[in-house]
Formats: C-alpha cells, structure tokens, sequence
C-alpha cells in the first residue's frame, strides 16, 4: 500500500522531547524555593528543560529569572528543593565544576586580556596542551567571526563584536548547558534582530542546550523551542512560542506576550455544542466552538489578538462573531494598520490589518464606521 | 588675556619657587665650603662683569660628588634608605591590600564609613602619629606591659630605637596612602568578572590572582610609589623611633646641613637622591597618567 | 548579593585596630597624673593645665595657625587655576614642564624640597620667617589641590560650560557661574587638605623659618626627639579631638546633603 504524501511527518522528528515520556531532561528543577531574607524570589517552582534545547525564560524584572539562572550557574543555591543536571543533584557544587558556562548580560569580558586570551581564559583552567587550546579559539574565533579582532582587546571593538566575544568564550569549553542573561539587551534593534539568528544558527551546530534569560518577549518567541513565562517567583506556562501565543493559559500571559482585547463576560451554553459569551446587554453574544470545562454562568475573560479580527465597511455574513463600531485611531506601522475601534457600548476592541497592497490613501480613516468580525475559534475563554 | 593671566601666575610660581632652587641646589653642590656667609665659595660676584662669571663659573667641580664615594657613610646611607624603602614597601602592600579589599567588598552602605575611618589618621598630624609609637613601644611603653601582663614574655622587648621600630612607624604612617590608590582601583571592579572566571572554572583564589590582582594593578602601582618615594627621603621616623645604627639618607641630609653646616656635601646629597628618585617619580606620573586616560 | 566574608572582615578590624590603637593609647595616656607617661598613676587632667599656661606652645600654635591660614588660601587659588589649565586649558608652550612641577612635589621627599627653598631664600637674601614658610607650604600645597580639582574638573560635564557660553557668558564669567560653583566642594576640601597639611609639616618649616617664627611642629619635634612627654599628649589628644569632631560633621554633613538630594529627586519623580 503506497503512503500518501500527504500524509503528515511521524512526530518523532519533530524536536518536541517535553511530550515523550520516555525522555530524560537534562535540567531537573525540583520544588525549587529561593529567599533573599524576607524576599521569595522563587516560589516552589518545578520544571524540566531537555538536552538540546533553546529555553527562555520570560518576564518582566524582579520575576526570579535571573536568580533561576544564576542558581544553574552556581552563583545562588537554592533555599529548599533541588536542581539535577544530567540527573546529578548540583547540591553544593561551585560554579568552577560544573559543566555549565554562562554569558553575562554585561558580557564581563576581562578588560586586561585580548579578545583571544578571553575566549582561551577556560580552557586554560582546563590544563589543556597549548595546541588544543589554539585550535578551539581559532574554531570559536572562526564560529563568530571574530577572526581579525582576535589580537584586540575589549575596549577597541564594538558592542556587537564583544557580545560575540562573550558568546565564543562562554562556548569555548564545550559546555553541557549555555546560560545567556539578556544577551542581546546591549544592542540595538537591527544589530539584535540578526544576532537572533545568529543564536540559532549556533545552538543549531554546537548541539548545546542553550537557556535564555530575557524581558523582550519578540526575542523569546524568535530564539526559543519553548518558553517559560514567569511572573513573581513562579511559572505561569511554559509551552511552545506558538502555544504561549495562541493558548495563553491565563490573563496573564495572554497580555504579557503581544497585544491584546481582553473582554468580560459570562459565559452560556445555549445549546449543547454551542458556547457564548455575554459581555453587554445591547451587543450580540460572542460565539464560540465547544469550550469543554467552564461552568454555566461562570465569569470569564475572553482574549482575541487584534490580528483575528477583520475591519470591514459592510457587515459580512461568513465569519460568526460581528460588531459595529467607529474608528477612533488608526496606528500605520508600514507592515499592519492598527485600529482602534469604539463599540456601541463604549468598549475599545484593537484590530490589525496587514498592509498587503500599496496604498495611496488609506481604506479607512478616523471616525468611519466599521464593522469588526472574527470567526469561532479566533479567541480564548481564560477562566478567573 | 585672562587665559594667559591663568597660566602664567602658577607657572611663574612654579618657577620661581620649585624649578629655581634645584638650579640653585645644582650650583651649591659644585661649590667648596667656605667658612663664610653664605658658607660656600665662590659666590657669583656681577659687580665685577664678565670676570666675575668666569671666576665663578672656572670654581665649580664635582668634588662635592667624588666626595661622597670616598666616604662610606653616604652611599651605606644610600642603600639603607633603598632597602628600608623597598621592605617597608612590600609590608604596606601586603596590610594594606587586605583592608582596601575588604573596604571594597564592604556593603554599600558601610563603605563611605570605612572610608571616612581610613582617612581620619591621615588627617591627623603625622608628627603625632610617629610620636605615639615611641610610647607603645618603649622598653616599659605599652606594648611590653600588656605582653608582660598576658605571660606571652617575660622580658620586655627592645623595639623602639631599632630599626624594627622604623618599619613599624613606616607602615603604620604610610598606611592610608597605600589603601586609598588600592582601594581606587578596586572598588571599579566589576563582581561579574569574578563570577565569570569562577564559571570558566576557576576557583576563588585563582580568579583573585587571574582577575582582581591584575585589574587592581594601577592601584598597586600608585600607592607602591607614594609609599616608596618619599620614605626614601624619610627623616622624621628614623630619628623619633630609630637608633644610632639607623642610617637614612634623609637623615643624613639633615644633619650635614644643620649640624655640620656643609651646605655644598648636603646640597650634592640632594641632588644624588634625586637622581635615585627621578625615575620612580616619572614612573609614578606615566602611571597617574595611564589612569587618568582610562577613566576618562 | 554580597555575601559577609570572615577574611573581610577580619581583615579590616585588625586593619582599622592598628590604624586607631596608637592614637588611643595617647589620648588615654594625656589623661594619666603620672609624669612617667607609659605608667598609670591616676586620671588626672593637669597636663592640659599645664599646657595652655605654656607660652612657647601658645606662640607657636599661632603662627602656625596664620601660616596655614594664608598658605592654603593661596595654593587654593593658585592649585585651582593651575587645574583648570590643565584640565581645560588645550596646549600651551612647556605644558609638561609645568604639569611635572605641579605635581613633583606630591612625591618629592620634604628634605629635598626644604633644602632647596631655603637655598633661594638665602641666594636672593630673603629673611627666614613666616613669609618664608608661607611661600614654602603655598607651594607643595598646591599640587594637592591641584589633584583634589582635577577629579572634580574631568568628571564635569563640559556641555555645561558651553551651555553657558551659548547663553551669553565670556570664559570668565561661565567659570565664575557655572565651573566654580560645581565644583566648589572639591576647592574646599583642597583649602582643608593644604590647611592640614601646613599645620603638619615639620620638615620643611625647619628649613625655612627663622628663630622668630617657629611652628607647633618644630616644637613638638625638639620637646619629643629626646622622649615622651606628658604635655606633648595632652596637645596630640587636643589635635586628634579636633580632627576627628571636624572630619565626623563633614561627613555628617556631605551624607545629610546627599540624603537630602535623593528625598528631593524622589519627591521630583512622583
């Protein structure tokens, strides 16, 4: 019997190792509580990140992402619970032994050695012969181009050049596990965007498990297999860019990670398969698919991304969900257009089109009235 | 106008006052002693034109120099100062690198504390604080009575009047200008450079040695210097707490002026450990200098 | 996060204990009746009787007093322009000539720099007294001040200096309105630094004072060479007193004014 192409990839290529049971991860946090006196900076916090892959850790400051990472590093030891690398607990062992290199957000490159004797500082601690070590700063040197800076020291190159620098040396032992604290918070936006890949691209060759501390969320969704998204101490979701994105599991997330119309309602089954939302007396009921799990009644916040909602003149008839409203800002990004639209009952519901033609003049423009639509399954119900 | 107003009152001042006597120190060591007023010969006589410079110029000679190598006493002097410049160097950096570090690790809120008490016994009189050892240290001073009093000797100690005394008064006067360059460079350090060589996998004491010695070095460098130079012409310690086999070339300076009244042999004495001291002293400045461009 | 670390700590208590323990032993030792200073007979205050009713110290202390007084005015002024030429100046014919004697005499042995002074004064037949002293303690006091307002000056913004001009003022008067008053706490603390420093100085004011004009050192120093004396420690205690009240209200004061500043910038932002 001939496969059908079609038929989709097994998922066992796929690099998704959280969802088999069968895989050992290579960080184990266990029950893991961190105080600073009276401060919780970690709040009992479990999870388990697996070899090769590209963890984030998002949130804003003061959430505990730092502390988590400078507890792998060794720098903090954790007040209670414990942390297992390659199911060894990390109890007690200095940051000097373990297999474990970090990138410091202000790269603490020394200012007094070379760009070559920086990244050749471990291995030398390592007492590896001389041309061991040659040979793997020239890999690392020729890994981030940073072949003609190697004579160089910190100061006489640019920002961009020292964040490599700091990444060459933090890789240059091989390490197990590569923490990276804000590593691109020092450079701006173009110079970030394109070491983003960078990142990739080398996480991708060395094989090595890269956990990433950051507070740009854009950042997180490009580099990351899966994100941790933490708020005071503790994990909120950890799941997949996409999954963060389009199934936040709460308020939380869903208006931490991009833009997004949270509205009140309560929640009715009607009909057995049919799901609603009633948010005011004067405007239809949102409809939904079937959202198994929440109460008849029950109070609940319904998330939608401006971009699930179209902007229309006229009311259309293939989409479930309409509402007419009146323009009252318009934001041109040169890629979308953001509207700002005002309900009937006063509420504000944000929707962005992409700009896919070039237009002289714009379609819509402030005070026109529209009509907003968008289908079932657009948005999420986050029970409170 | 102003600007060169501003320039020129200090640099005159400068010249007048600094660079003028070395010329004048210069001349009187060429000269011979004379028992006279001035005490020296020959004096430049203008009245007489001409005549009088060349006469003045024809009596100048080293001899005042060649004196000093023929007379033991002067360069044993030399190398006493040398070598108790040098030790006492290396005590002060060896006590003093523990305190500034310790002040730099300090929580924030205490540093300017232990900054202030740092700095307070350098404002005190240095006389005084030289003098207050000649107490501690006596035969029946303090240190003995409360050493005889705990049993751990049975004997007073002779200290002061030595040259242990000396070192003692060096180190403890010395003291703040060795912490202070030290603590300078110190306090600039940047802890995650630290916690970046720990995790490139050195232990604490290595990442002192790799990181914190040689980014501290400036700071070693400048208060070595400010120790060094001018205990190499030290007079006051060596006569309050020194004996008679305590030889400083300080000392002797003083003592050929002020006792003996050779003006000439004290005036060549001074230009000799200036000639000693110059190149630590441009190196002290090419130091400050490095400094002052890397902070800016 | 810093952690407390013993080596710290023990390392600065015995390092401040070796700094204070000589200077109590004084202070402790000016209040003992005994005239064998080093042996305890009683507290008693007497030595600081006997001290204020010693005219020579008195005399002393008081030309000693005026001699700081002016000296450290005048290296202000002079330490201070000689900064800001450094600084701010640009090039100027014999600039290193002139930066190598500014600050020479930070380093320079005070035997040398006597020695020399005194020389001068008797080559251009000048009379030792407090003139003499006076130009001798302007002169190595001004490379302090010199270093004291230098830190401040590189740390200035230079913008606000152009601001002023921008705004109107010639050279002079955007020094005058705006550089002097930023920097006006480093030019006080070099009046202080030279003030010490003057009341200090033995060496030099050996070599340049005549017999009408000697200084509290110079006493100090002939009174003690031979031993210690109990008058000598009821003046160092008074000297130490007065440091210590006058460095402690400093640093009260500079940490209230920096207190004050924050609470003001805080109330600023909300």
């Amino acid at each position: 019997m001939a496969e059908n192409p079609r038929k989709p990839k097994p998922p066992t290529d796929v690099f998704t190792p959280w969802e088999d049971p069968a895989a050992k991860p290579l960080i184990e946090f266990r029950n893991v509580t961190k105080r600073f006196g009276e401060f919780v900076a970690i709040d009992d916090l479990t999870i388990d990140i697996y070899e090769r892959e590209f963890f984030a850790l998002l949130g804003p400051s003061g959430c505990g992402k730092t502390t988590m990472m400078r507890m792998l590093a060794g720098f903090e030891s954790p007040s209670a619970g414990e942390i297992l690398l390659g199911g060894k607990s990390m109890v007690g062992i200095p940051p000097n032994e373990r297999p474990v290199n970090m990138m410091f957000q202000s790269y603490a490159l020394f200012p007094h050695l070379s760009v070559w004797d920086n990244i050749a500082f471990g291995l030398r601690r390592d007492k590896k012969s001389k041309s061991a070590i040659a040979a793997r700063v020239d890999e690392m040197l020729r890994l981030t181009r940073l072949e003609q800076f190697a004579r160089r020291k910190p100061h006489q190159i640019s920002g961009g050049q020292r964040q490599r620098v700091a990444l060459a040396r933090s890789l240059a032992k091989a390490p197990k596990l590569l923490l990276l604290d804000e590593p691109l918070g020092a450079l701006d936006r173009k110079l970030r965007e394109e070491t983003q890949f960078e990142l990739m691209d080398i996480q991708e060759k060395t094989g090595t498990t890269f956990v990433i501390v950051t507070h740009d969320q854009e950042e997180a969704m490009t580099v990351a297999s899966r994100i941790a998204v933490m708020e005071h101490g503790k994990v909120m979701q950890v799941d997949t860019p996409a999954k963060v994105y389009e199934m936040p599991n709460s308020v939380y997330v869903a208006d931490f990670i991009g833009d997004v119309n949270l509205i009140e309602g309560v929640f009715s089954r009607p009909a057995p398969e049919t799901c609603q939302i009633t948010y005011d007396e004067s405007e239809p009921p949102i409809h939904l698919d079937a959202t198994p799990g929440i109460a008849e009644g029950a109070r609940v916040t319904y998330a939608i991304r401006p971009e699930k909602i179209r902007v229309s003149a006229d009311r259309p008839d293939d989409l479930a969900n309409a509402a007419f409203g009146k323009i009252i800002d318009i934001g041109y990004l040169g890629d979308i257009s953001t509207y700002h639209v005002e309900l009937a009952n006063g509420q504000m519901v944000k929707a962005a089109m992409t700009n896919s033609t070039r237009v002289s003049r714009r379609e819509f423009t402030w005070d026109d009235e529209v009509w907003l639509s968008w289908r079932e399954t657009a948005g999420v119900v986050l029970d409170h | 106008m102003r600007r060169i107003a501003l320039i020129a009152l200090p640099y005159l001042w400068l010249l007048a006052l600094f660079f003028v006597p070395f010329l004048i120190v210069l001349k009187i060591s060429l000269s011979d002693t004379a028992l006279a007023i001035p005490p020296y010969a020959p004096t430049l006589d203008l009245s007489e034109g001409w005549a009088g410079i060349r006469d003045w110029w024809s009596g100048l000679d080293f001899e005042n120099y060649v004196f000093l190598t023929t007379d033991s006493l002067y360069w044993k002097a030399y190398l006493s100062s040398l070598k108790i410049a040098v030790i006492s160097t290396a005590i002060t950096l060896l006590v003093g690198y523990p305190i500034a570090y310790g002040m730099s690790r300090a929580r924030d809120e205490w540093r300017p504390t232990l900054l202030m008490l740092v700095i307070l016994p350098f404002w005190t009189s240095f006389l005084i604080r030289v003098y207050a050892w000649k107490a501690i240290l006596a035969q029946e001073g303090f240190l003995n009575q409360v050493l005889i009093g705990l049993g751990v000797i049975s004997e007073p100690l002779t200290i002061l009047n030595t040259n242990t005394a000396v070192y003692i008064g060096i180190v403890y006067t010395y003291l703040p200008f060795m912490v202070l360059p030290l603590y300078a460079a110190l306090e600039k350090l940047d802890d995650s450079l630290l916690e970046a060589a720990e995790d490139l996998g050195c232990t604490r004491m290595k990442a002192f040695w790799l990181i914190t010695i040689p980014l501290s070095m400036q700071g070693i460098v400048a208060g070595s210097f400010l120790v060094f130079i001018p205990v190499m012409g030290e007079f006051v310690i060596p006569t309050l707490l020194g004996g008679s086999d305590t030889l400083m070339i300080g000392k002797v300076l003083w003592e050929e002026f002020f006792s003996n009244r050779d003006w000439p042999v004290a005036s060549a004495v001074a230009i000799v450990l200036l000639a000693i001291l110059i190149f630590p002293i441009v190196l002290f400045l090419k130091n400050e200098e490095k400094q002052w461009e890397s902070d800016t | 996060m810093r952690r407390v670390s013993w080596f710290n700590v023990t390392s600065l208590t015995f390092g401040l204990a070796f700094l204070y323990l000589p200077m109590v032993v004084l202070v402790v030792y000016s209040f003992n009746a005994n005239k064998l200073v080093t042996v305890w007979a009683g507290f008693s205050t007497k030595w600081y009787g006997e001290l204020f009713r010693n005219e020579a110290f008195l005399d002393a202390a008081w030309v000693t007093l005026r001699v700081a007084v002016v000296s450290s005015t005048l290296a202000t002024v002079l330490g201070t322009a000689a900064a800001y030429v450094l600084v701010r100046g640009g090039r100027f014919f014999g600039r290193t000539l002139f930066s190598g004697m500014l600050y020479a005499p930070l380093v320079m042995p005070d035997v040398i720099l006597g020695l020399s002074l005194l020389l001068l004064f008797i080559a251009i037949g000048l009379d030792r007294g407090m003139i003499t002293i006076i130009l001798a303690h302007t002169t190595f006091s001004m490379a302090y001040v010199a270093v004291v307002v230098t830190s401040r000056l590189v740390a200035f913004d230079h913008a606000l200096e152009e601001a002023a001009r921008d705004l109107g003022c010639n050279r002079w008067d955007a020094f005058r309105l705006v550089t002097l008053p930023i920097i006006a706490p480093a030019v006080v603390s070099g009046w202080l630094l030279s003030f010490t420093l003057s009341l200090d100085d033995l060496v030099i004011a050996s070599f340049t004072s005549g017999p009408s004009s000697t200084t509290l050192p110079i006493k100090i120093f002939s009174a003690v060479r031979l031993g210690v004396s109990p008058e000598i420690n009821a003046l160092s205690a008074i000297l130490i007193g007065i440091v210590t009240v006058g460095v402690i209200t400093t640093s009260l004061m500079s940490k209230r004014a920096i207190a004050k500043r924050i609470r003001d910038e805080n109330r600023a932002e909300t």
